[in-house]
């Protein structure tokens, strides 16, 4: 029931704001298309202006991925995993999972297929994988949106919430699925 | 921080390369990773344009404030900084529905968006707020009701059960996301905004700019 009024909601949501929302503008006596022009002339810009941003975070992780460091990281780890109950075969997943979109869908698939996907491993992989976002991604999109070059405390911020999610992923999967 | 992590990622990938041999990978690394960022970068141009314009037409039409003042009591709690009634709240808000309904086609513009509000109230440019960073670790955090892609990768490798991963992903999210929030509230006074000088950011267009004195309270 939940599911279905959600899926719905999602359905329809994009086609009702896109009416709905100029709707309103009508109804208040705005010119919208003049409004709608003004805004969405931005449209370009933005986008370019992420480029440089992302070309140098995609590439350095990239490279990273390539030269096989990460497995090098992984294997450097595990000794120490194994002192948790933190399954050994989901690790590289919630390294990569902050690094590449698409490299931990392709990762999470690869596990799924391998352990199945209604065991432990594989629902604890996907939890990790749609418990998060890809941090680096997102960082180097907004940041480089408004073109901030000074993050602070943005990133060991963003870390620890990748960290507790997958502490909690595996938590929560132990205890429903395991 | 991100200085020495761009440099550091690359540094190890070329001493690893050294050692494995891997020197063609990595360089097919580099150049197939740029070419994905334009492509990236570009494909959103189009989705970009539109919701920048909708977005525009909502702001005009006073939605966004209203949505703004209608969550005061969470964006109180989140964006203590940030005035209720500045577009900057609506953005983030909508932004945040986007991605709790897994729309991300709409999300990344809504949030580039509420980047920009956030940057106008920003006093050093280069340097991001608290707001901002409160900001980015909740959409880093990924809060999704449900995990539509995660969700039919299971389904197609033939689960009987591809939703039971529901409840657990939102438990791991909320989480998540709590801890990112609570982390960057503990460390913005380590992080002190430094003063860089005059801001040195593109201007905003004036005339689109000047409802938000007309709805200051």
């Amino acid at each position: 029931m939940i599911r279905a009024t959600l899926d719905a909601i999602s359905l329809w949501a994009i086609p009702v704001l896109l009416v709905g929302i100029p709707l309103i503008g009508m109804m208040r006596r705005i010119k919208v298309y003049d409004v709608f022009i003004e805004g969405a002339k931005e449209g370009f810009q933005v986008a370019v202006r992420i480029i440089p941003f992302l070309v140098g975070i995609l590439v350095a992780i990239g490279m990273f991925r390539a030269s096989g460091a990460m497995d090098m990281l992984t294997n450097a780890l595990r000794p120490m995993l194994s002192a948790t109950r933190f399954p050994p075969e989901i690790f590289p997943l919630v390294i990569l999972r902050t690094l590449s979109g698409s490299g931990s869908l392709a990762l999470t698939t690869d596990i799924v297929k391998q352990f199945g996907p209604d065991s432990f491993i594989g629902r604890t992989a996907a939890t990790i994988y749609g418990g998060s976002e890809t941090t680096f991604y997102v960082l180097a999109v907004y940041f480089g949106a408004v073109g901030v070059k000074r993050t602070r405390h943005a990133i060991p911020s963003a870390l620890v919430g990748d960290l507790v999610a997958a502490i909690v992923a595996v938590t929560v999967c132990t205890w429903m699925f395991a | 921080m991100l200085n020495y992590i761009w440099f550091g990622l690359m540094a190890i990938a070329l001493i690893v390369a050294i050692f494995t041999g891997n020197a063609a990978a990595v360089t097919k690394g580099a150049v197939d990773s740029a070419k994905t960022a334009v492509d990236i970068s570009l494909g959103l141009v189009g989705i970009m344009t539109l919701w920048l314009g909708i977005m525009r037409v909502a702001e005009k039409s006073g939605l966004i404030s209203l949505l703004g003042r209608a969550l005061r009591p969470i964006s109180r709690l989140l964006f203590p900084d940030i005035p209720p009634d500045h577009p900057a709240i609506g953005a983030v808000i909508m932004n945040i529905a986007a991605n709790m309904l897994g729309l991300s086609n709409a999300a990344t513009p809504l949030g580039i968006k509420a980047m920009e509000e956030l940057q106008e109230l920003n006093p050093n440019k280069e340097t991001d707020s608290n707001a901002m960073v409160t900001f980015m670790t909740l959409n880093t955090a990924g809060i999704q009701i449900i995990p539509a892609t995660i969700i039919a990768v299971l389904a197609a490798s033939g689960s009987k059960n591809p939703t039971a991963i529901i409840s657990t992903t939102l438990i791991a999210t909320i989480c998540g996301a709590i801890a990112a929030v609570t982390t960057a509230r503990i460390l913005q006074r380590f992080f002190p905004v430094e003063d860089v000088g005059p801001a040195l950011s593109r201007p905003a267009p004036a005339e689109s700019r000047s409802h938000v004195d007309e709805e200051a309270e």
